[in-house]
């Protein structure tokens, strides 16, 4: 059968010197390994981007504090934001795609190996070069520094004028190489679920999470590109003399907007429907139902996608659009509340009955759904366009956003964590810390966040690295504060649990959770192959198949 | 009648979480209006929930309408959320037993792709009407007109029909509802892009450079608004503080007439003239009656009836003047105002010239 392994001669399989297994890291084309090399540069990137936060959240701690000058404070919330979408959120997903999208279609590899490293290779060298901005950006002032142009970077402040050196250049093509790695990395998603699913794979009898990836990836070719186009434009702009976007010339500050906010936008769908995916395999596992009306969550999926990208100019309400094209984009913001709260509701469908599980990884998927929910009604507020008049670019907003990318994203990430670390590693992740770290984050999270709103709706706008005392801005800024810190240490004891479980954990063995995607069917970790035999599959869940056949699903199809 | 179920301590420590979680919610709520309704006179709280001008409010009253439906969809769904992971937690008995597999259900998925379709109508509705009424406004021959011009980090106010110019701290009359008089921001920027925001009195608007936005704002009780640039513009974005102060319009029109007056000749102060003239300060700041007429800093003609300095930054004082003049880092650090590097002599006889400029 498919789980037993077989023996491939592998060089220096005995005892190797630790220069050839990182050479072999290097050299991999494996979708497991690259996977994993994704996920490991995105927690290295994902320690880096919460200690700016942890800086912007000290300076913040009370009125008129000096504990970075306004130069470091701009640098810092211009990188977390740039790090924490770009070489955190995107590669971790993108690291689980390539490790459980070919597993779960029954495919030995990724439709394109080598493009599969290039990709991770070129998001690699993007997060590395924005780094090194701190040592040779600003080649004006010698010393060297980070972009601090925020992490939207709206024109004209990129202009030569505004930002001098070369700061904002390593901001530019940073993102324009890690770009064409999630361009290679799309079009590798998109061509593995097309061209490599196993017999009886039909499209109709897909996981959720592949097709939410397959929907994922068309995104990114349609999102990316458009941002890869502006930062060429940029770059015209700052070298070779162009005025696309110098103002002061006869360019257009708000062509900027609209070219950033037509790829910002989707990216929001492009970081969420992944852990979209993570929920629809995660939830009907844990609650030993199947997902609740899976045509449904499809067609709502396709839907968001196509819908994501009529709704970016919401970012530029107060940019003085006229009230025609301000009701617009506030009904198709509405509107995307629709397929998003259906997919609320078939999860909650699918827990209904169910004998629920509330393992670790169950937890975080509960505290996604109630926090997004949340976020996507003041979503709904924002939408509103005069709404958005008053609260756009306030704390209110930060506290939104934070409220998808934490509260959403981020809880589904360690819910994806704690469910596949066993399969990746073969050791299960304790539950013990487990439990620490989902009450720790969860109630630095609310501390943080919820209150987070309030300034916002006292006036409080974003991206300022002081404010003054008296505007009843100071209490909520201070419990801000310590809830960063309270989510801080719940990072450690996930890391902790991480290394931990690596070399202490319990043995997962091949199917730890009972679960019925073709993942678990191999051994923990898979072996190179996936596969011994290529499987076939008569319904949604295979090895639901597999272990009832007296009521196998494949009847009810 | 409710079926008596198996004890599960599981179950239980997730319904006490939440309840403290409710209670926790509560208490942040009823802590903030708390702090609402301590500050009342002097509007130093900008706060969106305290409109004071008609595109505040209908804003304001569009909020409850959201609000009211964003709560019942929150009750609806966490209460679904809440009850099925009581109802459906895991039981101690047939733990062997997988649970009936249910795939789905037309109807009811209907329902919930039907009833939120009907809100967005509803919502979308109300908001389109808002949008309308405030971005079309009509604009009354009565109107005061201002040209507001964002710059790296102050504001400069122009009023065309009076040829006053000012900076930071923006004067308009009071619209009586009877006889409004609102005032029209007309915004441009000189570099970056900045964000016009008084919350009680407007929502914001972008200054946009190589392009003109328009808002407004009718208040309807004097006293001073304060507000700042909302849309990050550079280094000292956080320091670019606005004050809107709104006077009767006897207040506004003797504000005016003091604005037009050209300055006073300061026979008494010729020193300091002399500094400012000779030096580099002419090259940004302008002084009606005098050789300065940089366009780069704020107009100085009538500093002294600004009762602050370096967009708000600090207060209107003989030594936040000085201060300024010499080391304007110790007040904005990053602001383009330089060090101007005076010796005693010529920066005490400056800060005298300055302060005589009323």
């Amino acid at each position: 059968m498919s789980s037993e392994a077989i023996a491939i001669p592998v060089a220096g399989e005995r005892s190797q010197p630790w220069m050839q297994a990182l050479h072999e890291w290097v050299v991999t084309v494996d979708h497991k390994r690259i996977g994993i090399l994704y996920i490991a540069l995105a927690l290295f990137f994902l320690l880096i981007g919460g200690l700016e936060a942890a800086i912007i959240r000290v300076q913040l701690l009370r009125p008129h504090n000096d504990f970075v000058s306004p130069q470091v404070f701009n640098r810092m919330f211009t990188m977390h934001g740039t790090t924490m979408i770009f070489f955190v959120a995107m590669p971790i997903l993108f690291g689980f795609a390539n490790y459980f999208v070919p597993l779960m279609i029954g495919a030995r590899d990724m439709a394109f190996p080598r493009l599969n490293a290039f990709s991770f290779w070129l998001t690699a060298f993007g997060g590395t070069l924005l780094y090194f901005s701190f040592l040779g950006g600003s080649g004006l002032y010698g010393a060297g520094n980070a972009p601090d142009v925020g992490w939207w970077a709206y024109a004209p402040l990129t202009s030569r004028a505004f930002s001098p050196g070369n700061s904002s250049d390593y901001w530019t093509i940073s993102l324009l190489v890690s770009g064409f790695g999630s361009i290679g990395t799309a079009i590798n998603l998109f061509a593995t679920t097309l061209c490599m699913r196993c017999p009886g794979m039909k499209l109709s009898r897909m996981p959720l999470f592949v097709w939410l990836n397959f929907v994922m990836s068309g995104m990114v070719l349609l999102a990316i590109t458009p941002l890869s186009a502006a930062q060429i434009m940029l770059l015209t702009d700052r070298y070779l003399g162009g005025h696309f976007f110098d103002t002061q010339a006869g360019g257009s500050a708000t062509i900027w907007m609209h070219f950033f906010w037509i790829f910002g936008h989707p990216e929001v769908y492009i970081l969420i429907i992944p852990c979209f995916g993570f929920l629809s395999e995660i939830v009907p596992v844990f609650s030993r139902k199947p997902i609740f009306g899976y045509p449904v969550m499809v067609g709502a999926t396709i839907c968001i996608g196509f819908v994501s990208v009529s709704v970016w100019a919401h970012h530029m309400f107060t940019i003085g659009m006229n009230s025609y094209a301000n009701s617009f984009f506030a009904l198709t913001t509405m509107a995307i509340g629709v397929p998003t709260g259906i997919k609320i509701f078939n999860w909650i469908g699918t827990m209904w009955g169910g004998k629920l599980r509330f393992t670790t990884s169950m937890l975080f998927c509960v505290g996604f759904l109630f926090q997004f929910l949340i976020a996507g009604l003041t979503g709904i507020m924002l939408g509103t366009a005069p709404l958005d008049w008053q609260l756009g670019g306030s704390y209110f907003v930060v506290a939104h956003f934070h409220y998808v990318i934490v509260g959403g994203i981020l809880f589904a990430i360690f819910a994806a964590f704690y469910y596949w670390y066993p399969k990746m590693t073969g050791r299960m992740l304790s539950e013990t810390l487990g439990k620490i770290h989902f009450w720790l984050f969860l109630i630095g999270f609310h501390l943080t966040f919820d209150v987070m709103h309030i300034p916002g709706i006292l006036g409080m706008p974003r991206r300022i690295y002081t404010y003054e005392a008296g505007r009843g801005w100071e209490i909520w800024n201070l419990i801000s504060s310590i809830g960063a810190f309270v989510q801080a240490i719940a990072i450690l004891v996930f890391v902790l649990n991480l290394v931990i479980s690596y070399f202490r954990g319990s043995r997962a063995g091949s199917d730890p959770w009972d679960a019925w995607t073709l993942e678990w069917s191999v051994s923990s970790p898979p072996p190179a192959y996936n596969f011994l035999a290529i499987p076939t599959v008569a319904s949604r869940r295979p090895l639901w198949d597999r272990k009832h056949p007296e009521d196998p699903d494949s009847r009810y199809e | 009648m409710m079926k008596k179920r198996p004890h599960n301590p599981g179950i239980e420590r997730i319904g006490r979480v939440t309840l403290a979680l409710f209670i926790l919610c509560f208490g942040v709520l009823c802590a903030a209006r708390l702090c609402l309704a301590a500050s009342q006179t002097e509007h130093p709280v900008p706060s969106t929930l305290k409109p004071e001008s008609t595109p505040a409010e209908t804003i304001y009253h569009l909020s409850f309408l959201v609000t009211a439906i964003n709560v019942s969809v929150f009750a609806v769904v966490f209460g679904l959320l809440v009850y099925v992971l009581l109802r459906f937690g895991r039981r101690a008995q047939d733990p062997n037993r997988e649970p009936a597999q249910v795939y789905g259900s037309t109807q009811i998925e209907l329902a919930w792709t039907v009833i939120p379709v009907l809100i967005v109508v509803i919502l979308f509705l109300a908001t389109a009407r808002v949008i309308h009424a405030i971005q079309d406004a009509r604009r009354p021959e009565s109107a005061v007109e201002v040209t507001a011009i964002g710059h790296q980090f102050w504001w400069e106010f122009r009023y065309p029909k009076y040829g006053v110019v000012t900076a930071n701290e923006l004067h308009i009359p009071v619209s009586d509802p009877s006889r409004p008089t609102p005032t029209f921001l007309k915004l441009l920027s000189a570099d970056t892009d900045h964000s016009f925001w008084i919350p009680q009195l407007a929502g914001k608007t972008d200054l946009i450079p190589n392009r003109t936005n328009e808002m407004w704002m009718d208040p309807r009780s004097t006293g001073v608004y304060v507000g700042q640039c909302a849309q990050y513009c550079g280094t000292q974005h956080a320091k670019m503080l606005l004050r809107v102060t709104v006077d009767t319009q006897t207040e506004f029109d003797e504000w005016i007439r003091q604005q037009q007056k050209p300055v006073a000749s300061p026979s008494m102060e010729v020193a300091g003239k002399h500094v400012f003239e000779s030096t580099a300060c002419v090259n940004c700041h302008a002084i009606a009656g005098t050789s300065a007429n940089g366009r780069f800093g704020p107009d100085l003609t009538h500093l002294m009836s600004r009762s602050t300095i370096a967009s708000g930054a600090a207060e209107n004082t003989a030594e936040s003047l000085r201060l300024w003049i010499q080391n304007p880092d110790a007040i904005k650090p990053g602001s383009l105002m330089p060090a101007m590097k005076l010796n005693e002599s010529d920066l005490d006889a400056l800060v005298k010239y300055l302060r005589t400029l009323e």
